[in-house]
């Protein structure tokens, strides 16, 4: 291995190192502060290692991972959504009644499984980030488990979250046999040549194959049918674990999908086409229609974040339809608005709780409007984003995936998507008209003095990131381009 | 620039209203009269000083600016002002300055935050009334919906969740349908000129097979006839109307249904030519309905917020008659109409909101033979209602009957019962005029029964602004070619450009 391809390693390695660190600092001595800031300097860390690795792109670093535009820009986004987990986790584990260091830890391995998930191209390194993301998430939902109050939701997400996610990693690690067993290697080669039939193997075979491992893929993406666990462990989880699930896990995910199946060309072949479209569909409808009566908020979230997935799918499956890539840049823009906007939602939840008590009750919110005008208007901005309104990022996002889905005919795809944008806009208005509606109760928000400045910086960053590019899209459009390019 | 700066002032004094009110509860309104009065001397000075450059597309656009925004998909900021927009430009501010009139004394509450909606819903229509580029057409089309949807459903009365969702559901949902129809179209064009592009001038250059025209055809229609709102499309209206604040109210019939109306003169027919021709009689068919059931459902309201929304519903019939009749005649009728119904019907609300404000009711039924406490009022009320019913003299009557003029010949039957439409509307208005205002005198329990009288007739503020529309209606009735002027080339030009297809049948 070359001085470059460890250079180009570098994010992963800075935190790995940082893992190390937080490990030895715990063991010499406990202190929350020491490892929440050894963990977001050493993402920060990370990201600013990216402008070493950046001019050496694309390269192969050893048969299994690839490092070019596209997995530097998911680094990026990765790594950005994990330091700001970060700090928000802060102010929010302050008060558990338990050590609070070994988050950092889990969340910084995660990361590290993430990693290696954007940049893999290779079946072996997939596979291993996947487990390495999902394990470490099995900690982070079930982490405040020692809490008084509702300490078995934690306990009940963790495990339903470790049983199906078991279950789905064995359709992955099926699908990948069966492939082996075929070509003979376990890299992301043109699985096309195979789809369109050979003497010896029906395409079937290939197709079958696939879509086992889209299913796995499918899990994680939480699309519908493989939906069931999510809003459980959405709500289970401590905020901090589901606002990472929620970005990070999506995010690597997405990324790793969407090389596989850029790679692969899978998307040549009718029949994967099809039942990618009837995924797309069910999740676009379901999660809208599911998320329309809930009144927690993180189920909402939720079922919302399914029918989002589904949105992406749409995008997804417009891939290689023609020979201009308008497909994968609307993904990766969806993706960077998506990871906006619910880091946006989840952390103004994150601010207004703690870990003794988690605000995400609709009635919660009820004249926040009135009573913190500032954090109602984030809050109201990142669900008008997410339901596709103009002025932020979410609406352009939504506008890429309509112009890809023209651009690849997919008329029944589009369709669903105006239906649920319109089944969306209801949830997402009846929680802003609830922090409109005059106060009725008295319910403290924790005060956590100076600790409080950190988090409310984060939400006006990330207020800007939802604006900026809502009303000035085209750096981000010129961006996203290059970055694709490279598939 | 000057169209840049007019919707820059706009959403500047909305931000500047709000966040002034944590100085003075009272700054909010006066910085909302600064930004109005503003862009009311913009608009008029462009009104008195500028006129048509020969050399821009058609000779017809007086002022034109474009700057680059999206390269990716050829988006551009492209704004642009011909007669057509003038006036509607015109009536926009106007109304903007009477809604804040209506909101003087009635908003009390966080006025900050109002006159930021207020303002902003402006800057929104603005936008709309000068968009050259359908993306940033879309986009403004958006952005005045938030700031009504808050308008609605922060200072709207009893039911003002459901009404606030209601219309934000129906226009944000067929927007959607109009945003792919946009999409669409530009997709086209990228196919047969090799780039996206959502330019005004040209889109129109794409060619359209058959099927594909009528589809994206329909999908503008339903777009702009939601908004209008016609016939079938016109359920969030009602409620809409009768929930919002009186001022939210003005916008919305004064000014915000016109925007709909624009859409379907500026892009529906000029951009898809055939698709709409062959689509006119239908269209005119749900006009002439929608002109009879809705003024049938007005007669039969007792809350009269509810029973003058109606009444849009069914004055607007006319606009999209004469729009699809598709000759001079009929269209420079939907643009009088569209400028004397926003004045008649913003009035008209005012004086519904006035009485709620004075007895806090708006059920008929409890109001009677108001005219001896509240003359003035009443005055009013009779002068805005018989205009709305179309007396000759007032700008009504001059738009109504050119769009039936333009219609008679395109579509007999359609004008024929859309005519009837008159009838009824003399019925339901002179109706509520001898319900509420003559007769012997009834208040609503425990209403205005103080010895100071309780019941004070129309203060300064509320004379200025119907006083001022009454003057614009005449001026209409009086005089209307001086706003035909304005219209008449764009028209020309647009029905040039279309080939003067007509309404069939």
């Amino acid at each position: 291995m070359s001085m470059d391809q460890l250079l180009l390693l570098l994010p992963a390695l800075v935190v790995t190192a940082t893992t190390v660190l937080c490990m030895l600092a715990v063991a010499i001595h406990r202190r929350h502060l020491v490892s929440c800031v050894i963990s977001a300097v050493g993402l920060l860390l990370a990201l600013l290692s990216l402008s070493v690795a950046m001019p050496l792109a694309p390269q192969e670093v050893t048969p299994l991972l690839r490092v070019d535009a596209f997995s530097l820009f998911f680094t990026v986004l990765v790594l950005g959504s994990a330091l700001v987990v970060t700090l928000f986790s802060y102010p929010y584990l302050c008060n558990l009644e338990d050590q609070q260091d070994e988050f950092y830890l889990l969340l910084n391995i995660s990361v590290l499984g993430a990693l290696v998930m954007v940049s893999s191209t290779h079946f072996l390194t997939a596979f291993l980030g996947m487990e390495t993301l999902s394990v470490c998430l099995y900690g982070m939902v079930a982490y405040p488990l020692h809490r008084s109050r509702t300490a078995q939701y934690p306990m009940e997400a963790s495990l339903k979250y470790l049983v199906l996610s078991a279950v789905s990693s064995g359709f992955v690690l099926f699908g990948m046999a069966l492939l082996y067993a075929q070509s003979g290697t376990l890299h992301f080669t043109d699985i096309s040549a195979g789809l369109a039939g050979g003497a010896l193997v029906p395409a079937s075979y290939y197709v079958l194959a696939s879509l086992l491992i889209i299913m796995g893929f499918a899990f994680k993406l939480s699309l519908v049918p493989f939906h069931l666990w999510t809003p459980d462990v959405y709500e289970g989880a401590p905020l901090p674990a589901t606002s990472f699930l929620a970005t990070v896990g999506k995010l690597a995910m997405a990324a790793l999908l969407m090389r596989f199946m850029s790679v692969s060309e899978l998307l040549s072949s009718a029949d994967i086409r099809y039942v990618l479209s009837i995924i797309a569909v069910f999740s676009i409808l379901f999660g809208n229609l599911l998320a329309l009566r809930q009144s927690n908020l993180k189920r909402l979230l939720s079922y919302s974040s399914i029918a989002h997935m589904g949105y992406l799918l749409v995008a997804l499956i417009t891939l290689n339809a023609t020979g201009q890539s308008l497909g994968a840049e609307a993904v990766s823009f969806y993706l960077t608005a998506y990871v906006v906007m619910s880091l946006g939602a989840f952390g103004v939840m994150t601010v207004v709780s703690d870990s003794a008590q988690e605000r995400d009750h609709i009635g919660h919110y009820q004249g926040l409007f009135w009573r913190n005008p500032w954090l109602a208007l984030v809050f109201t901005a990142m669900l008008l984003s997410l339901a596709g309104i103009p002025l932020t990022i979410g609406f352009v996002g939504k506008f890429y995936i309509f112009a890809a889905g023209v651009q690849g005919a997919e008329w029944m795809l589009l369709l669903a998507m105006v239906v649920g944008s319109g089944i969306g806009l209801f949830y997402y208005l009846r929680i802003v008209y609830r922090m409109l509606a005059p106060l009725e109760h008295h319910d403290p928000f924790p005060e956590a003095g100076l600790r409080e400045l950190l988090p409310h910086g984060l939400l006006l960053c990330l207020l800007v990131l939802l604006v900026l590019p809502g009303v000035l899209p085209g750096g981000l459009m010129a961006l996203v381009e290059t970055v694709v390019r490279s598939l | 620039m000057i169209v840049g700066w007019l919707i820059a002032i706009l959403f500047l004094g909305g931000a500047l209203a709000w966040a002034s009110e944590a100085l003075d509860a009272q700054l909010p309104k006066f910085i909302a009269l600064l930004a109005l009065l503003g862009s009311a001397v913009l608009v008029g000075w462009l009104a008195l000083s500028g006129q048509a450059n020969p050399l821009s597309p058609q000779g017809q656009w007086w002022v034109l600016a474009d700057a680059n925004w999206i390269p990716r998909f050829g988006i551009r900021f492209a704004v642009g002002v011909d007669g057509l927009s003038l006036l509607m430009l015109l009536l926009t501010v106007f109304l903007g300055l009477m809604a804040l009139g209506a909101a003087w004394h009635e908003i009390r509450e966080r006025s900050g935050f109002f006159y930021f909606n207020l303002l902003w819903t402006l800057a929104g229509v603005v936008g709309v009334f000068t968009s050259l580029d359908l993306f940033l057409f879309f986009f403004f089309w958006e952005v005045m919906l938030i700031p009504m949807y808050l308008i609605i459903a922060i200072w709207g009365h009893e039911n003002r969740a459901y009404a606030a969702m209601k219309f934000f559901l129906f226009t944000q949902v067929s927007g959607l349908l109009l945003l792919f129809a946009i999409v669409c179209l530009a997709w086209f064009h990228a196919q047969q000129f090799g780039a996206f592009s959502f330019d005004y001038f040209a889109l129109q250059d794409v060619v359209l097979e058959g099927r594909v025209q009528t589809w994206l055809m329909l999908g503008f229609f339903v777009g702009f006839a939601t908004k209008l709102p016609a016939f079938p499309f016109h359920a969030w209206l009602p409620d809409a109307h009768s929930q919002a604040p009186t001022a939210g109210s003005v916008l919305l019939a004064g000014v915000l249904l016109k925007t709909g109306a624009y859409g379907l003169i500026r892009f529906t027919v000029p951009l898809f030519p055939e698709a709409s021709a062959s689509f006119a009689p239908f269209a005119m068919g749900l006009a002439a309905v929608g002109i009879l059931y809705c003024a049938k459902l007005a007669f039969a309201q007792q809350d009269l917020k509810r029973l003058i929304a109606y009444t849009s519903v069914s004055h607007m019939g006319f606009v999209l008659l004469g729009v699809y009749a598709w000759n001079l005649y009929g269209l420079q009728g939907a643009v009088m109409t569209m400028l004397a119904h926003g004045f008649s019907a913003a009035a008209l609300f005012m004086i519904a909101g006035g009485l709620q404000h004075r007895l806090h009711t708006r059920d008929m039924q409890r109001m009677s033979g108001l005219w001896s406490r509240l003359p003035m009022l009443s005055a009013m009320a009779l002068f805005f209602t018989v205009a709305a019913v179309g007396m000759p003299g007032l700008g009504n009557f001059i738009g109504e009957f050119l769009s039936l003029l333009g219609a008679f010949q395109a579509s007999r039957v359609a004008t024929v019962f859309a005519a009837l439409g008159l009838v009824l509307s003399a019925v339901y208005s002179l109706w509520v005029i001898q319900k509420v205002f003559h007769g012997p005198l009834l208040l609503p329990a425990g209403q205005g029964r103080e010895p100071d009288g309780g019941l004070a007739d129309l203060g300064t503020v509320e004379l200025l602004c119907y006083g001022l529309m009454a003057l614009g209606l005449l001026w209409m009735g009086l005089y209307p070619q001086s706003f035909l002027a304005h219209s008449a080339s764009v028209l020309e030009a647009l029905l040039q450009q279309t080939g003067t297809p007509g309404g069939g049948g």
